[in-house]
């Protein structure tokens, strides 16, 4: 059958009775028998799972219940989650020798609130370990191809989440984002995806890598799909304190305003991507939005504040894994990790603490305050999501340094803890997708969702998804 | 160039309690050491007016309500709990 590619169609397909829930699972497990070997991106799958949800969920269409979408507004659809979120019963490796058998005992509340809002849970998908990467060439099981060009990176950390979408083996995905995790790979992929703001979304029962920058959220094929999930998955649950619920702005100022960071178009984009966001840019204008060049001098400092704090709070998150209470022994952690983690038990040593991490968390600040100054003048940011779109196979793998500056332009807004939607636009003239992201103030989520649609409606977008 | 040398590329394997090779030590001295090097240049900002930031809700002693709930049932004076070792190996 013709898988639907947006919540909007499935939900229309099984109540209209165009197919049932379990022949959507049939149809997806079809593709994931036949592409996944290649592609690499599911490490579990969870048939089993997958079919009695799915017969549950026939079952109650069958009761002809008119309420049932607003009680199950998940209901149906088909879900790859990051190997970074605890699953119960289901095995969990953040795609490390370390936790190659590790079974959790409890879900994470990400998994569990999609569970309960009718969602099939189709199994868990690959990344970098611990999302240590930018590219998805990190993962100890071997990296994830990008289906649109399988000589290329899928992008990292959360490679499997946006190619389970890219080749149609999953409706909707989670993943995290600690400097660009979710929508980098998003943008490699041809996907819409939320970062949300830190502390919107629980990171409880998700294996944590810098605790002070992680953000959970997830990934679709329409800025619609997006939100639909995010309203499921956000807000307190009386496990991650750095979440309380808050009155969301839904109402969207009628004349917005977008900065343009000079900063980010100075040098760091190629051309095509620079020349791409500026046609973006033109869809936005005809519609009246209002655009500024605006300046953010400190975000030259952005990696180098991100490569200091992450690898700190790595050393420390990564610390529980002793080989002695669950998991395999540290020696095997492969080698990315164990740079993180000395480089971060370096910076947090005796003798350097001051110089490196105190004067990060100083810089920090700055970058903060600059941000907050910019967002007087205006009421989001458009930016590149990478300096370009994806990148062959082993071409930055051997140097970290050089696979580091990919985040350039992801790092603000985890330092800053504000959300960024990245949308998809257009293909390189390799055939690869190209995007842009557009970042707004802490909790203007809302306001992200309103200029998405607004783009997509602009552009008469329709999800894509690679012919395999 | 900020450079690592050997002994602290050790020092700090201890201290994070990982057991190198020979061939490691010396390929992450000259990785971190290029790494270390592009981080470094945060020391050309005056940041002595600057507050450290270590999150960025601005939230401050988030506390649930001190409530007391009913304990676990009880037999024979000892509390009753779910079992943790369930599994007969």
């Amino acid at each position: 059958m013709d898988l639907p590619l947006t919540i909007k169609d499935t939900q229309d397909g099984l109540i209209n009775k165009k197919f049932s829930a379990v022949e959507l699972v049939d149809s997806y497990l079809a593709r994931i028998t036949k592409y996944n070997k290649e592609l690499n991106i599911f490490l579990t799958v969870t048939e089993n799972e997958a079919y009695k949800k799915a017969k549950e969920i026939d079952k109650i269409l069958g009761y002809k219940d008119t309420k049932i979408l607003s009680d199950n507004p998940l209901l149906g659809v088909t879900v790859a989650h990051k190997d970074l979120f605890l699953t119960k019963g289901v095995r969990t490796t953040a795609a490390s020798n370390v936790l190659k058998d590790y079974v959790p005992t409890y879900s994470a509340t990400v998994v569990d609130r999609l569970e309960k809002a009718g969602a099939i849970m189709l199994g868990k998908v690959n990344c970098d370990a611990w999302a240590h990467g930018s590219s998805g060439e990190n993962s100890d099981f071997g990296a994830t191809k990008n289906p649109w060009n399988t000589d290329y990176v899928p992008g990292g950390s959360s490679s499997g989440s946006a190619t389970a979408l890219s080749s149609n083996m999953s409706l909707i995905s989670t993943g995290t984002d600690t400097c660009g995790s979710i929508r980098l790979p998003a943008n490699f992929n041809y996907v819409v995806s939320l970062k949300p703001t830190y502390g919107a979304v629980s990171r409880y029962g998700v294996i944590a890598m810098a605790s002070s920058l992680d953000s959970v959220g997830s990934m679709g094929h329409s800025v619609n799909d997006v939100k639909q999930v995010f309203d499921v998955i956000k807000g307190e649950d009386g496990f991650d304190s750095t979440v309380k619920n808050i009155i969301w702005q839904k109402e969207v100022k009628p004349k917005l305003r977008i900065g343009i960071p000079e900063e980010f178009f100075e040098e760091g984009p190629d051309r095509e991507v620079k020349e791409n966001i500026e046609k973006a840019v033109k869809v936005f204008e005809k519609t009246g939005i209002e655009f500024k060049k605006v300046k953010m001098p400190s975000t030259k400092y952005a990696i180098s504040v991100y490569y200091i704090i992450q690898p700190a709070e790595v050393s420390s998150n990564l610390a529980r894994y002793d080989g002695i209470r669950y998991g395999e022994k540290r020696s095997t952690f492969g080698d990315e990790a164990k740079r993180r983690i000395m480089l971060g038990s370096y910076v947090l040593s005796s003798g350097y603490y001051n110089e490196y991490y105190l004067n990060a968390m100083k810089v920090r600040t700055k970058i903060r305050k600059e941000l907050d100054q910019v967002f007087e003048g205006v009421d989001v940011l458009i930016a590149p999501v990478a300096p370009t779109a994806a990148f062959k196979l082993g071409e930055k793998v051997n140097d970290p340094l050089k696979m580091y500056l990919t985040d350039i332009f992801a790092a603000t807004a985890n330092l800053a803890g504000i959300p960024s939607l990245a949308i998809p636009f257009n293909f390189s003239i390799r055939g690869l997708p190209l995007g842009f992201q557009l970042m707004g103030p802490r909790f203007s989520e809302y306001t992200l969702f309103a200029l998405g649609e607004i783009f997509e409606k602009e552009t008469d977008y329709k999800p894509k998804v690679a012919k395999l | 160039m900020r450079s690592l040398t050997r002994d602290d590329v050790l020092h700090v394997a201890k201290l994070a309690k990982l057991d190198l090779t020979n061939e490691e030590v010396a390929r992450f001295q000259r990785q971190l050491s290029k790494i270390v090097d592009y981080i470094s240049q945060l020391s050309e900002i005056d940041t002595s007016s600057l507050e450290p930031t270590s999150q960025t809700t601005g939230l401050e002693n988030v506390f649930r309500k001190d409530e007391v709930k009913p304990s676990s049932y009880t037999r024979n004076g000892y509390f009753v709990v779910n079992a943790i070792l369930d599994k007969k190996s």
